[in-house]
Order: structure tokens, then C-alpha cells, then sequence
């Protein structure tokens, strides 16, 4: 394997793993705070289309953008209503809005299949593009994925270093502690499923708006379960959450590369499976080693509702 | 004044079934704003689907062909919830239940007597699909990887590999480039009712349904299941081997959605094809959860969302809207339901402002009504 290759292999890992990292951030922040939401892929499709949709109608791409984020942000926003104010069951919501998901954007995306608009293109950036192999790599990129280098070390940041991350983590895992230390319980489980939400929606419109331009049936192709996985993978921290999107993103680069050349080793329809057989792959070893270890970053309070009766 | 929420000590029937009726009528309406944005009238549209669905003999028979897939998968989701697992497979085993099945109908025929074919298929659409699911039942009862997320994975794999098979070695070698395998011999066909595409299936599936509620109610071995699913701790200090009946459940609940994969090949197709799996594995969630997991209760929600799903195909015939909007009304229906559960478990009281909730009042009168917020 030449230079060239193995720039081509690690420029696709990056271009593939971005909108799995962008949601698996925002699924961590929403399971941080005590609140389970299996609709990632749903949100994911909605904000890949309405990230499109907005773009094609509008023609800016700040508008999609924004779009993409806002009916992600809405979405999370009825499962937080479903599950935090109604406390109804947070595993069969997250798989509602999944379907609603899946069906709401196929129904209303049917009439721009195929349609061109403007996209993202990538942008290098000077002097840094330059460096051999890491600068073509890392620094050749579209705006999304620089957004996720500077998103990913704020996260973990704000997470562990600041007081509202600190008031998000206690929300998750003990809910009754921080309402007694007087933390707004619900604010912050609404607050932080929107933000899940916005990323997810973030996530699908770099999909829809540079990945792959264009609007498709359900075109995450699974990323968003994906995403949950990768939470699991990244035991909850947004730092170790890249390595579990770069894994999932040097798979998909190997399966281009493979099929670019021909390879003919291993058939093609393995190489699709790759990346889900992957993730199981990637879940058992976590969860060994979490055994093992006898440590896990799950909150405490994930998927219970709270209510003031508990505790009184 | 202010709204105060209430747990009620027992959940009441009768705000149970508003809120199914309340929740119907909710769905319908937030169709509507859908309809309204894809540009047509929401009455109209729910009149073809309506008429579209049970308008007519013909139409009302091929609900009941999309009754018996979902039937199945509705079951298979409800014995794996009774146990506290979420097999969310469905997909994938219904794909690997058409490929054991068709395996047998296109290699194993020729060497069968003719009446020994459509059991052989059965028998091998129930192993593959259960087979498939067990692997995330393993996964799960040996070393407790997430079951939700490993057995959706297997369903892009499953369906990879159906549809290599169907464009590849399966390919019917005389079918012109046809993407599918050849039709199966007769001997693998279900029967169907005349002058519809109603096949047998229909009745294997109400006799699965009656079988699951026969085993909940009146086994030991239901018995248990619904103890771990209630309380694990409790079925594992009275010695129950936990391990054991989590792969049993994954068995028999792969199986059951591999029967709807098996039904769907030999009843509908004749052979493989595209269009095999086209989301009944998913659909089969929500007929678990709106019929609250109860094995009879499935076979009329199940017929409901069917023909939710044929009105949406008449709705884009008529008048050229997505069928999807059937996935679209269901998935809103779940939502609500589950939103209405509220309803049965809480009740909304107004109160003077001014007066603090105590909740650890002795007052014998209110000793069933907590006050929450």
C-alpha cells in the first residue's frame, strides 16, 4: 500500500465516522442526564432531510444547517415530553420516534429523491493542509468535521470540568440527590435531550448535505443505532467516543478502498455487513472488559423517571 | 389555583380506554397536519385509505395478508418483553425464516414426499429465524451485551446476505436476470382461500397467538417468564436458571417472526425476492406495545395496523401519496398510547395556590392519593 492509499483509507475514515461522532455526542449528553433515547436514527433521517429540504428550497446552507438541527432539537423534544413528563416506558418511545422517524421522512422526502443542491464542500485549511499526510487527512476536511475536533474536547470539558456539567451528571445519576440540592431535575433532562437531538439532526444533515449530497430513503443505513452503541463503546465519555467513531469510520474507508480496487478476497456483500458486524464486535469486547473491570460509565438513573413521590 | 398530578393506588379502566380512544383520535389528527403539508385534503385522504382498507371484499382480504406477518412479529416482540428482553430483530429473523424456509422449498424438495415439504419448511422457517435470534440471546445470557442493539444490527446483516443470496448463487439460473431465485415447486406453496391471496397462515398465526396465551397463563414455564420479567431478583433467588430461559425465549421469539418470514415465501412470493422485507419486523413492535404485550389482543391490533398499511398503498394509487404515511400514523398511535398510560396511572387536580402539598399526610380518606408535584 503507497502514500497515497493510505491517505485516501484515513481522509475516508475521518469523512465517515463524522456524523456517528456528532450524534454518539449528543446521545451522550442525553443519557448523562438519566434520559434513554433509542430514536437517534429517526431524529438522524429527519435532520438529513429537512437539512436537505431546507437547503434545496432556501439555497443556503446555513439554513439547512440550522433546520436539520431545530427538527432534531423538536423531535427530541416529544420524546422528553413522552418520557420526562409523562414518564411513559423510555425504551418503547425511543423505539417510536425511531419508526416515526423512519416513516415521517420517507412519506415527506419522497418528491426531492434525486434532487441536486448546494453542498458542503471541503475546506482546506492553510498552512496546517500542508503538513505530509496529516494535513490532507485531517485538515482537508468539510466544516462538520472541524466542528466535531472542536465539539468533542468541549464536551468532555464541559462534562467533567464545569459546574453545569456536573449539575447534568448528578440529574443522571441521582436525580432525588440533586432536586434535594436544589438542581432543576426536569430543565435539565429537557434541555440536554434537545441537545442530543440538535447533534443527531447535525449529524444526519452532514450526511445529506456533504457525505453523500442528496436526499435517500433512509440513507443513515443504521448510523444512528450505531451512535447508541458507540456511547456504549465510549463508556460515556465524549474523549473515547472518537475512538469508537474512527474504528466505524476505518471500516467503512477499508470496504471503499476494497471495492475501489477490485479486491476480490473478500465478496462485496461482506463487506457491507462489516461495519454492523463490527459494532457487535466492538459491544461484546466492551462489555467483557467492563465486566472484568467491574466498572461501567452507565448513569445510575438512566432510563427512570423521576417523580418527587419517590423520595417523600 | 394550580395543577396538581395524582398517582392513583389502582390504575383505572376507564381512563385506560379513553385514553386508547383519545390517543386514536390524537394520531388521526396529527395525520392530518401530515397530509396537510404534503399538500392534501387529510379528509379525503383518510376516506380512500379507509375505503381502501375495508371498502371491499378483495381489499379487505389483503389486509388480512399483511395481518399474518404482523401477527407473528407481534408475537415474537411480546414473549422476548415478557422476559424483559428487547428482541427488536424481527426484520433480520423474518428474512433468515424466508431463507430456511426457501432452502428447503428450492434444494430439498426434489428428495421430500410432496406432504412432507410445507412442514419441512416450517419446521426450518421457526429454526432459522429462532437460530438468528439467539445469537443476540447469547450475547445477552452469557456475557449481558445490550440485546436491543446487537439484534437490530443483525437485521442490515440478515438482509445483506438475503439479497446476495437472490442476486448471486440463488439467482434463478433461466430467470433472464430476474432478482430473485426460481418459483418453488407446488408442493411448497400454502394453500390459499379462493380468489384471494389469504393463505394458510392465517390460521397457524391465531393458533400461535392462542398457543403464547395458553403458555403465559396456564404453563409453568409462561409462569416463570412473566416471574424474571417482573422481577429478576426475585427469579434468581428462587433458583431459576436465568440463562436458560433467556435463550429459550430468543428461540421461540426469533422463531415465531421466522414463521411470518416463512409464511410470507410460501404463501405470497413462491420464491425469494425483493420485497420480502419491507418493515413488518418493525411494525410487529408496535402491534406488541399498542395491545400491551396480550397474545389475543395482538391478533385485532395487528388487523388494524394492516389495514392502516393497505390503506396507505390504495392512499398512493388513488391519489399519489407515500404509502409510508401507514409508519407514520402507527408510530404516532404508539406514542400517544404510551403517552396515555399517564392518563390510567395518574389523575390531574386543580388546587388553591396557596396550599402546600404535604405528602405525609395520615389523612385515612387520602391515603390514595399521593401528592406529586
Amino acid at each position: 500500500m503507497d502514500i497515497q492509499s493510505l491517505i485516501f483509507i484515513l481522509s475516508i475514515a475521518i469523512q465517515s465516522s463524522t456524523a456517528v461522532l456528532l450524534a454518539t455526542v449528543g446521545e451522550i449528553f442525553t443519557e448523562k442526564s438519566g434520559v434513554l433515547n433509542l430514536g437517534v436514527e429517526g431524529m438522524m433521517l429527519m435532520g438529513a432531510l429537512s437539512g436537505f429540504a431546507a437547503t434545496y428550497y432556501s439555497h443556503n446552507l446555513f439554513l439547512g444547517v440550522l433546520a436539520a438541527m431545530v427538527v432534531g432539537g423538536m423531535l427530541a423534544l416529544i420524546h422528553g415530553f413522552f418520557t420526562i413528563t409523562l414518564r411513559a416506558n423510555q425504551v418503547v418511545c425511543g423505539l417510536a420516534l425511531a419508526i416515526l422517524g423512519m416513516g415521517l421522512s420517507s412519506f415527506l422526502g419522497r418528491s426531492i429523491i434525486g434532487r441536486v443542491a448546494e453542498r458542503v464542500v471541503p475546506l482546506p485549511v492553510c498552512f496546517l493542509e500542508e503538513i505530509p499526510v496529516f494535513g490532507p487527512v485531517l485538515f482537508n476536511q468539510s466544516p462538520f468535521v472541524y466542528f466535531s475536533y472542536l465539539l468533542v474536547p468541549s464536551a468532555w470539558f464541559f462534562l467533567y470540568y464545569s459546574r453545569p456539567g456536573l449539575s447534568l451528571r448528578a440529574v443522571g445519576e441521582n436525580p432525588v440527590a440533586a432536586d434535594t440540592a436544589g438542581i432543576p431535575v426536569i430543565k435539565i433532562r429537557y434541555l440536554w435531550t434537545m441537545f442530543g437531538g440538535m447533534l443527531a439532526g447535525l449529524g444526519g444533515a452532514y450526511l445529506s448535505l456533504a457525505y453523500t449530497p442528496g436526499w435517500k430513503e433512509n440513507m443513515t443505513s443504521g448510523q444512528g443505532w450505531i451512535a447508541i452503541a458507540m456511547v456504549i463503546f465510549a463508556l460515556w465519555n465524549p474523549l473515547r467516543a472518537i475512538f469508537g467513531a474512527l474504528l466505524f469510520g476505518g471500516v467503512n474507508a477499508l470496504q471503499f478502498y476494497f471495492e475501489a480496487r477490485q479486491f476480490s478476497l473478500i465478496p462485496s456483500y461482506i463487506l457491507r455487513m462489516l461495519p454492523y458486524l463490527f459494532t457487535i464486535a466492538i459491544l461484546v469486547v466492551i462489555t467483557r472488559w467492563e465486566t472484568v473491570r467491574k466498572r461501567t460509565g452507565a448513569p445510575a438513573s438512566l432510563g427512570l423517571p423521576f417523580q418527587r413521590e419517590d423520595h417523600s | 389555583m394550580r395543577f396538581v398530578v395524582e398517582r392513583r393506588l389502582d390504575p383505572s379502566r376507564t381512563a385506560s380506554w379513553t385514553g386508547v380512544v383519545l390517543s386514536v383520535f390524537l394520531a388521526l389528527f396529527m395525520g392530518g397536519i401530515v397530509f396537510l403539508a404534503a399538500g392534501a385534503n387529510p379528509l379525503k385522504a383518510y376516506w380512500v385509505m379507509a375505503s381502501g382498507a375495508f371498502g371491499n371484499f378483495y381489499n379487505l382480504s389483503e389486509v388480512l395478508v399483511k395481518t399474518i406477518p404482523l401477527i407473528f412479529c407481534g408475537l415474537s416482540v411480546a414473549i422476548s418483553a415478557k422476559i424483559l428482553l428487547w428482541n427488536i430483530g424481527g426484520e433480520g429473523q423474518l428474512a433468515a425464516g424466508g431463507i430456511g424456509s426457501a432452502a428447503v422449498a428450492l434444494f430439498l424438495s426434489p428428495h421430500l414426499p410432496s406432504a412432507f415439504v410445507l412442514p419441512t419448511m416450517i419446521v426450518m422457517g421457526f429454526l432459522a429465524g429462532g437460530l438468528w435470534a439467539s445469537i443476540p440471546g447469547l450475547l445477552k445470557a452469557k456475557m449481558g451485551v445490550n440485546e436491543i442493539l446487537t439484534s437490530l444490527m443483525l437485521n442490515y446483516v440478515a438482509i445483506y446476505w438475503l439479497e446476495h443470496l437472490y442476486f448471486g448463487p440463488w439467482r434463478d439460473p433461466i430467470g433472464m436476470g430476474f432478482p430473485g431465485t426460481a418459483m418453488f415447486p407446488e408442493s411448497a406453496w400454502l394453500p390459499r382461500f379462493p380468489q384471494t391471496r389469504v393463505h394458510l397462515g392465517l390460521a397457524f398465526c391465531v393458533l400461535a397467538a392462542l398457543i403464547l396465551q395458553w403458555i403465559f397463563t396456564r404453563t409453568r414455564w409462561g409462569y416463570e417468564i412473566r416471574v424474571i420479567g417482573e422481577n429478576p431478583r426475585a427469579a434468581r433467588l428462587a433458583g431459576m436458571n436465568i440463562t436458560r430461559y433467556i435463550l429459550g425465549v430468543m428461540l421461540v421469539s426469533g422463531g415465531l417472526a421466522g414463521l411470518a418470514g416463512m409464511a410470507e415465501v410460501s404463501g405470497i412470493h413462491y420464491r425469494l425476492q425483493q420485497g420480502l422485507t419491507v418493515g413488518y419486523g418493525y411494525v410487529g413492535i408496535i402491534v406488541a406495545w399498542l395491545s400491551r404485550l396480550h397474545p389475543v389482543g395482538i391478533l385485532f391490533v395487528a388487523f388494524f395496523l394492516a389495514g392502516l398499511l393497505v390503506g396507505g398503498d390504495q392512499l398512493q394509487a388513488v391519489m399519489h401519496l407515500p404509502s409510508s404515511v401507514g409508519l407514520v400514523l402507527e408510530g404516532t398511535l404508539l406514542f400517544f398510547i404510551l403517552g396515555s398510560d399517564f392518563l390510567s396511572r395518574y389523575r390531574l387536580k386543580l388546587e388553591p395556590k396557596m396550599q402546600v402539598p404535604n405528602s405525609n399526610e395520615t389523612n385515612p380518606k387520602s391515603n390514595d392519593r399521593i401528592t406529586v408535584i
